[in-house]
Formats: structure tokens, C-alpha cells, sequence
């Protein structure tokens, strides 16, 4: 492609407790992603506190924005058109990227887009999967969303099933609280998970009645919960490594099962995990063997690309550029946007 | 000089471009829609209205805070992505001092109130002496009680205005113990003509930021951080 006719997307995502932005090229090169990310502001308090959230959006935004520019090496003449997400999310959080981003749109003249959170998600597996378009499954794992996603086309999406209760994340969580390990949960049950044995404890694999695409981990939080009172009341010491891997083991049988029933009874032959959960190094080792036995292809994106980013709401910007989806200046945040609703 | 003003701060959503002593456009909306969909297409409609050229502003003035934290939020990103895109200063001015500024002249005390929820108001004192801007009392978030028991010890006349005053009519009535009125509508909530006024006499005085580091004045801590220093005070 010729050079003045890339598009160059300037994505804004700001959507939990990471004020990011990035410069992607053409939908899958990434010139520059910047994080700032707030985690230790959080841990304070044991996971995000909406309000302190936003107060760090603002303080950062300019300063994420500005360097995501200049490591990308292009000017903000040379943008095609700015990407943000505007749902799903925590909205004061969301309404400073949005706030940010619309200005910009107004003061440039470039177009703007409002992207979904989940789609950006999905999207950042185009980034290093060159090779990989539509139709595919996606299951989306993070903090706020278990979806188990039809990709049908670029921005086109039919969702088989999704979480009844907590999202999987959600329960890594609130399962590393009560075992001690602290916020976030995901990252620390995978590290003390590989010093565990995961069938230790038989924690169990809930299925929704009628719904098999469907997801629920309350069943399973309450389980382990319930175990660690038990063990305490019969005074039993508690081999926390043990917990940590059963009840990842139980997370991830229930998603690969799901997932892959759903590959097979749709007749697909390319399957890709996004989100936060994305990440978890057991997650990844099972589907990555399960789909080589299957002989389906089997996508995920880079951990840095996993965590909330904004090179993928570049990507998802830029298949929706390029359809001619464009926002106006009243664009809102939407808390509980749902995917492929505008 | 031209100066873009946005007043986010409360109820109001207010958008001025103000050039020397010129108003040039002023558009204030009361309405429930939020600022998110109100502000820019705001600005939008006084750019073609007047046809601005973006690039002929000096500055843009802001109601800083206090006031509704999301409010303050979605003025203070329209102005930092403006500022950051158009490459200008932003003037921080202080949203109950821009409040005040309406009632120029007046040589009563001047109380604005904005309710700030839990019995408690973003307020402060202020009055003009001539034509000088006098403040008595630098903005504030405090019981109403505590600004009115201020008020009868100063024991001057006072113009109360702002969205507080309906809320606290009762209070005021029962414990304002100093004549007192109440602004009319006309100048009785916040304006960005007022915010781009004031702004100017800041930024004469040198008084500015870069746009990244313009942050709201919340003059308050999140619950969260409240509830945690409570904890360690206790603990």
C-alpha cells in the first residue's frame, strides 16, 4: 500500500484502571502503545476504586496521549482519524478518554470513532496475527467479561454465551482475597498455581441448565470459600498453592469445554482468547493442546496485548474507519454497552 | 486577547468566546442531558455561529472546581484535548470565584452556593470594592451552618446565589440573622462569559497551565480515600 494512503488510528482507551493510548497502522501495525497503568494505586484498596480511577484518567490522559505520538513518530496532522472506547466500562472513567478524544476529533477536523471495549479485545488478535480474518470463535476472558463471541465479520458479532454471574476474572479475584494473594488476582493465582497440585481439591464445573454456551463461577467461588472455612473449623492447614491450582484447573475446564464444544458444533476451524484472562499461562498451555488434537487453529494475542490497551481499540477503530462508521460530538460513554450495539 | 471558556462545574453547561471586552458568543444550557452530549456540540454550534477560527484563541479559561466531580472531568479533557490539539494554555479559574464574578459590583457580601450533597456547600465570600474583586473567604466546601454563622459575624448584607440556594432555602431563612437576598435568574448560576472574564485577569497575573498538567480542583477526597483515612485515624 502506498504511503499516503495509510490510515493511521490514534486510540484513546481509558475504560477501567489503564489510561493508554497508541498510533496503529493499517489496522494490525502497532507504532506505539503507551499504559499507564494504576494498579498500586489500587491495591489500596483491594481492587478499583472508581472515583480515585478517573482522577488519575485526567491527570494522565494529555501526557499518554502526547508520547503515544511521538514514539510512534507521527504528528497528530499525520492521524487519519481518532479511535476511543466508549463502552463497556466504569463511565466517570470512561467519559475522560471520550472527553479527550472528542475534542481532539472537534479541534482537527479528523473523524472520530467510538469503539467497543470487548471488540477491541477481540481485535488484538489481528495485530500479531497477520494471517488471521474472520469468520472465527473468540472466547473474551477479563475482570468484567466471560463471552464466548461468533466473529462473523470485521465489527460483525453474534455471542453464543456469556457469564450468568461473575465474570471468570472476577473469580480469580475474589479467590486470590481469600487465600491472601491480594489484588489483582489473575496474575498471582497463575504464578502459585504452578507450585500446586490441581487435582487436589475436586472443586466443581458448573453448567447452565439449557444453556451450554453459558458460563457461572459463583458456584465455584463459594466452593472454594466454603472449603477454606471448612478447613479452618476442623483446624486443617490449608495448602494455598494446592487451592490456587484446583481452582484454575476448574476455571479452565469449564472455558475449554465450552469454547471448543462451540468450534465444533459451528464447524469452525480457527478459534482466538482476548481479554485480561487471556494471559494466564494454564489457560493458554490447555487450548494450545486441546486445539492441536483437534486440528483447529488456535490465536491469541501477546500478554501486553491481553491487558487492557489501546492498540487494540486502535485495530477494532480502524475495520470500523474503513467501513465508514463514524460518531458525532455528542458521543456518550455507555457503561453497559453491549457488543455490536451503536 | 481571545479566550474560549466551558463551565462544566454543576447543572449548567456554558460555553463562551470572549475577545477583549467583547462577549463574542455565550451559550448556557440548563437542561438534563449530560455535559458529555451537550458541551461539544455546544462549542460546535458557537464555532459555526460565529465562525471561529480555533486558531485565532490565545487560551482557554476553565471552571476548575469544586463541583460535580464527572462534570469537572468532562470539562477539564474537552479542554486538555483542545489544549492539545490546538497547542494552548489553560486558565484554571476557581468555579465559585467565576459564581461570584456575576454579581460584578455589588457592594454587598456575595455568597455563592453550590450543593455539594451531605449537608454541605462549595462556597466562600466575596464582595467589590469599587471595581476591585475582593474575596473574603477563598472557596470552600462546608456545612451551610458554618458559612452562614461566618456571614452573621461579619454582619453585612448578603446576595446568596448558585444551585444551593433552593436547596437550602430553609437553612438560610432560619439562620441568616444579616438582610438578605437572592440573585435572579439572570446572573444566579455559573456563566463562562464569567469564567473567561476572570480568566483573563488570571492570565494577565501569569496565572496558567500546560494543558497535560491541568488537573480539577475537587476540594474534596473520593469516599474511598475519606473512608480509609478514617480508618487509620481510628485505628
Amino acid at each position: 500500500m502506498d504511503k499516503k494512503d495509510d490510515v493511521l488510528i490514534l486510540a484513546i482507551e481509558s475504560s477501567c484502571d489503564e489510561t493508554a493510548a497508541a498510533v496503529v497502522r493499517n489496522g494490525r501495525e502497532v507504532l506505539s502503545n503507551i499504559i499507564s497503568s494504576q494498579i498500586e494505586l489500587h491495591t489500596l484498596y483491594g481492587g478499583v476504586v472508581p472515583e480515585i480511577a478517573s482522577r488519575k484518567h485526567i491527570e494522565k490522559i494529555n501526557q499518554v496521549i502526547e508520547e503515544a505520538l511521538e514514539k510512534s513518530g507521527a504528528a497528530l496532522e499525520d492521524i487519519t482519524a481518532i479511535a476511543v472506547t466508549y463502552g463497556p466500562g466504569l463511565v466517570g472513567a470512561l467519559l475522560v478518554g471520550v472527553s479527550a478524544a472528542k475534542a481532539i476529533s472537534f479541534a482537527t477536523g479528523k473523524p472520530l470513532i467510538g469503539v467497543h471495549h470487548i471488540e477491541g479485545h477481540i481485535s488484538a488478535n489481528f495485530i500479531e496475527n497477520k494471517d488471521l480474518e474472520p469468520p472465527f470463535i473468540c472466547l473474551v476472558v477479563s475482570g468484567g467479561h466471560t463471552h464466548l463471541v461468533v466473529v462473523k465479520d470485521y465489527g460483525v458479532y453474534e455471542i453464543l454465551g456469556c457469564t450468568r454471574d461473575d465474570a471468570a476474572g472476577e473469580a480469580f479475584d475474589k479467590v486470590a482475597r481469600a487465600i491472601g494473594l491480594g489484588y489483582p488476582g489473575g496474575p498471582k493465582i497463575d504464578r502459585l498455581s504452578k507450585e500446586g497440585n490441581p487435582d487436589a481439591i475436586p472443586f466443581p464445573r458448573a453448567k447452565v441448565d439449557g444453556a451450554s454456551f453459558d458460563f457461572s463461577f459463583s458456584g465455584l467461588k463459594s466452593a472454594v470459600l466454603n472449603y477454606l472455612n471448612s478447613c479452618e473449623m476442623k483446624g486443617l492447614a490449608i495448602n494455598r498453592a494446592d487451592v490456587a491450582a484446583s481452582f484454575q484447573k476448574a476455571v479452565i475446564d469449564v472455558l475449554v469445554e465450552h469454547a471448543l464444544h462451540a468450534v465444533q458444533e459451528y464447524h469452525f476451524q480457527k478459534f482466538a482468547i482476548a481479554g485480561g484472562v487471556a494471559s494466564n499461562s494454564a489457560l493458554r498451555a490447555a487450548f494450545e493442546q486441546e486445539c492441536s488434537k483437534r486440528k483447529i487453529a488456535f490465536y491469541h494475542p501477546s500478554s501486553i496485548l491481553c491487558t487492557d490497551n489501546a492498540a487494540m481499540i486502535g485495530a477494532a477503530g480502524y475495520y470500523e474507519y474503513i467501513k465508514g462508521v463514524r460518531s458525532g460530538y455528542a458521543l456518550n460513554a455507555v457503561p453497559n454497552l453491549k457488543l455490536g450495539e451503536r | 486577547m481571545k479566550i474560549l471558556a466551558l463551565d462544566s462545574s454543576g447543572l449548567v453547561a456554558s460555553v463562551a468566546v470572549v475577545e477583549d471586552d467583547v462577549t463574542v458568543a455565550e451559550y448556557t444550557l440548563n437542561h438534563k442531558k449530560t455535559h458529555s452530549q451537550t458541551l461539544l456540540p455546544m462549542l460546535d454550534e458557537v464555532r459555526r455561529m460565529t465562525e471561529l477560527d480555533l486558531n485565532s484563541i490565545d487560551a482557554i479559561a476553565i471552571a476548575s472546581g469544586p463541583g460535580s466531580f464527572t462534570g469537572l472531568r468532562i470539562g477539564a479533557a474537552t479542554a486538555k484535548g483542545l489544549g492539545l490539539a490546538l497547542n494552548l494554555p489553560i486558565i484554571p479559574v476557581p468555579t465559585v470565584d467565576s459564581l461570584a464574578y456575576n454579581l460584578y459590583g455589588n457592594e454587598k457580601l456575595i455568597c455563592p452556593l453550590m450543593d455539594a450533597r451531605r449537608n454541605q456547600v462549595y462556597t466562600g465570600l466575596y464582595t467589590f470594592k469599587s471595581d476591585m474583586f475582593v474575596i473574603i473567604e477563598p472557596q470552600c466546601a462546608v456545612d451551610i451552618a458554618d458559612i452562614i454563622d461566618q456571614i452573621n459575624e461579619i454582619g453585612r448584607e448578603v446576595v446568596f446565589l448558585g444551585d444551593g440556594v433552593c436547596v437550602y432555602q430553609e437553612t438560610i431563612a432560619k439562620l441568616t440573622k444579616v438582610a438578605y437576598n437572592f440573585a435572579p435568574s439572570c446572573c444566579s448560576r455559573q456563566r463562562a462569559a464569567c469564567v473567561a472574564a476572570l480568566g483573563e485577569k488570571l492570565y494577565q497575573a501569569g496565572i496558567m497551565q500546560n494543558a497535560a498538567q491541568h488537573v480539577p480542583e475537587y476540594l474534596r477526597l473520593s469516599q474511598a480515600e475519606r473512608e480509609r483515612n478514617q480508618k487509620s485515624e481510628e485505628g
